[in-house]
């Protein structure tokens, strides 16, 4: 594995050079406690102090609305890829976000392939960042506090300078384009490395113990946990809008005035929503709030790992954070396994 | 296996063919069956599709029709006969509403097929033994054409259905001429036979679907697979019935039910547990439905 090293003086050249590679996305403030991946103006403007954004980068890959096809001109279906050539640079992921990434290219990447998804994901270069957690962060309890792939090149931040890992063969030729900006790295930083790398590792204060949760899972089906859950719950559907491994999506037609033509849109669904599980002639599978929070837990936690062998959360702690009724997911858990 | 999380990977995925994009199709006739359960017969555009468009008995398509939406809609006719796309269509939703007001020879896009079916390259061999209740006959219809088609791959081969009067009797010109054939036991039953004047009369039985098991004599239990579909109340008693005869829960095969957006594995809506009704089913046995809490209510 290359790792070379980036000094803080260099950092802003850096930044203005990825342009060259596509058009940079880095993470902006937006408000006292909210940041968004938003188009790089300035390089001044990155939040590197950033710990999520409210929205994750799914947002790329999968888009919250989009038209999938169009229909009226001539008897064909017209396919409509978004973005389709469009390069961009994602600049400041965390370890969290690059593992969402990771779950999502498994969900969109498994059995039938979604091509909406892989034609943006083909275009879209990832630089890691790494970060220090806040008391919502639980990634380390799901495995996703560090990663070995999934980026192209990734920026650990020592005291006056970066380690720069080369994740990639495009990652690499970023490298060797801007080789003037880097350095070789030296014991010290390795040292420095390790001394940040524990203190780290002694902030993370929330845990999740997940070794046997779909088996208690299995036993808990029927706890009240998930009766007080569906009273608590607004099913307002934030935790899944904000969640980076989400993924449901809803498909519906919209029509032109005339009725004459059309395009089939896909967008942001969530499970939480009442009418997510009717059929036609109105059944709903889910009727109970409850029913439908506690299929997104199992989700998670439950059929997902029965599936690929591991959750799909990242412990990133965004639906902590924005949940309107402060339901905490590792709280809720940890009632579930009777560990209050 | 193309490693993961690569530029390679990627780029490859971003080539295949889209799932999301129906094949432009055309409704070619409307055959009423019985009230507002009418059979639609489509044909691709492309000629060489109608060939080469394969499937299992007991698969869906998504249909959409054109200004309305989509919706899974599960095939009745058999891949043994190619050319023609059958579907038995209950008018139910905004969807189903739509394709019957719309007009012979009007385009449809057709995407599919999608799901398991009917596991047919396992059952060769054994007997098979078919309950239906009620619209639970428009995908076994096409497991019974499959079957008498491929006829000598088959042993014992039995049909029960039962629907509420004649009226409701699906596909019933076609299943009445089957009684004459002596290579398959075909039971039907009615719970009440209406006669009104110039009814066709009722040759079948009177009574519930469970009650042609006793016409049925001599079932080799352990060498048959049951294919079943209907309403719920159907599955309580057949279920019951099946159980109470032995039949290991593995050799029960249900179609099932759920909102199924995408037909791909991907939407999410038509998940239960950590199956996905569109790509692990809509054919489950009884074992799987047991092992999948909410799957179905009885």
């Amino acid at each position: 594995m290359k790792i070379l090293k980036l000094p803080k003086a260099n950092f802003q050249k850096f930044l203005l050079s990825l342009k060259n590679y596509g058009e940079v996305h880095i993470p902006k403030k937006k408000s006292e406690e909210s940041y968004v991946f938003a188009p790089m103006e300035d390089p001044s403007e990155v939040a590197l102090e950033y710990l999520r954004t409210i929205i994750p980068p799914k947002k790329y890959f999968f888009k919250p609305k989009e038209s999938i096809f169009h229909y009226g001109d001539g008897n064909h279906f017209n396919e409509h890829i978004e973005d389709i050539d469009k390069k961009i640079v994602l600049f400041g992921l965390h370890p969290c976000d690059i593992h969402g990434l990771k779950i999502l290219d498994i969900v969109f990447g498994t059995g039938y392939i979604d091509k909406y998804y892989f034609a943006r994901r083909r275009n879209v270069l990832i630089i890691g960042l790494s970060c220090m957690p806040d008391e919502r962060c639980f990634c380390r309890s799901m495995g996703t506090d560090a990663t070995e792939d999934g980026f192209d090149l990734f920026l650990s931040e020592l005291k006056n300078s970066y380690l720069v890992t080369v994740g990639s063969s495009q990652g690499d030729d970023i490298t060797n384009d801007l080789k003037d900006l880097l350095g070789e790295i030296t014991k010290k930083d390795t040292n420095e490395y390790l001394k940040i790398r524990n203190e780290r590792k002694k902030r993370f204060k929330l845990q999740l113990d997940i070794s046997d949760l779909p088996y208690i899972l299995e036993l808990q089906r029927e706890s009240e946990v998930w009766d007080d859950l569906g009273k608590k719950c607004l099913c307002c559907g934030s935790c899944s809008m904000v969640c980076p491994t989400c993924s449901c999506f809803n498909v519906y037609d919209n029509l032109s005035l005339d009725t004459k033509k059309g395009e089939r849109i896909r967008q942001w669904d969530s499970c939480l929503f009442k009418d997510y599980a009717v059929v036609a002639g109105g059944h709903n599978f889910r009727a109970n709030r409850a029913d439908r929070v506690r299929n997104r837990y199992y989700h998670k936690q439950h059929g997902f790992v029965t599936q690929f062998g591991k959750p799909s959360c990242t412990g990133c702690g965004r639906c902590i954070q924005y949940c309107p009724t402060q339901i905490h997911v590792v709280e809720v858990f940890n009632k579930i396994r009777g560990e209050e | 296996m193309t490693p993961q999380h690569t530029l390679l990977d990627y780029s490859s995925k971003a080539r295949v063919q889209n799932v999301m994009l129906p094949q432009l199709a055309r409704l070619v006739r409307v055959i009423p069956m019985v009230q507002d359960n009418y059979l639609f017969l489509f044909r691709f555009e492309d000629p060489h599709l109608n060939e080469t468009f394969v499937y299992k008995p007991g698969q869906f398509v998504e249909l959409t029709i054109i200004g309305t939406g989509e919706a899974p809609i599960s095939i009745s006719s058999t891949p043994t006969r190619k050319g023609v796309l059958e579907m038995c269509v209950r008018r139910m939703g905004r969807v189903t509403n739509a394709l019957y007001n719309l007009p012979e020879n009007s385009f449809v896009g057709i995407r599919g097929p999608y799901g398991n079916g009917y596991p047919v390259e396992d059952m060769k061999g054994h007997d098979v033994l078919i309950v239906a209740g009620g619209l639970g006959m428009a995908p076994l219809r096409s497991l019974l054409n499959y079957i008498l088609d491929n006829r000598n791959q088959f042993g014992r081969l039995i049909l029960m259905y039962g629907t509420k009067t004649p009226d409701d009797v699906l596909f019933r010109d076609e299943l009445e001429s089957l009684t004459r054939r002596g290579d398959l036991e075909c039971l039907l039953a009615v719970e009440q036979a209406y006669q009104y004047p110039g009814a066709h009369p009722w040759r079948g039985k009177i009574g519930l679907v469970t009650d042609l098991f006793q016409y049925a004599k001599n079932i080799d239990v352990p060498n048959t697979i049951a294919a079943i579909c209907g309403p719920p109340i159907f599955y309580k008693f057949v279920l019951e019935k099946l159980l109470k005869m032995n039949f290991s829960k593995d050799h029960i095969l249900m179609s099932l039910e759920r909102r199924m957006e995408c037909g791909v594995g991907k939407c999410g809506h038509c998940a239960i547990g950590y199956k996905y009704t569109c790509i692990d089913g809509p054919i489950f046995t009884y074992w799987d439905v047991i092992n999948m809490p909410e799957l179905i209510e009885f």
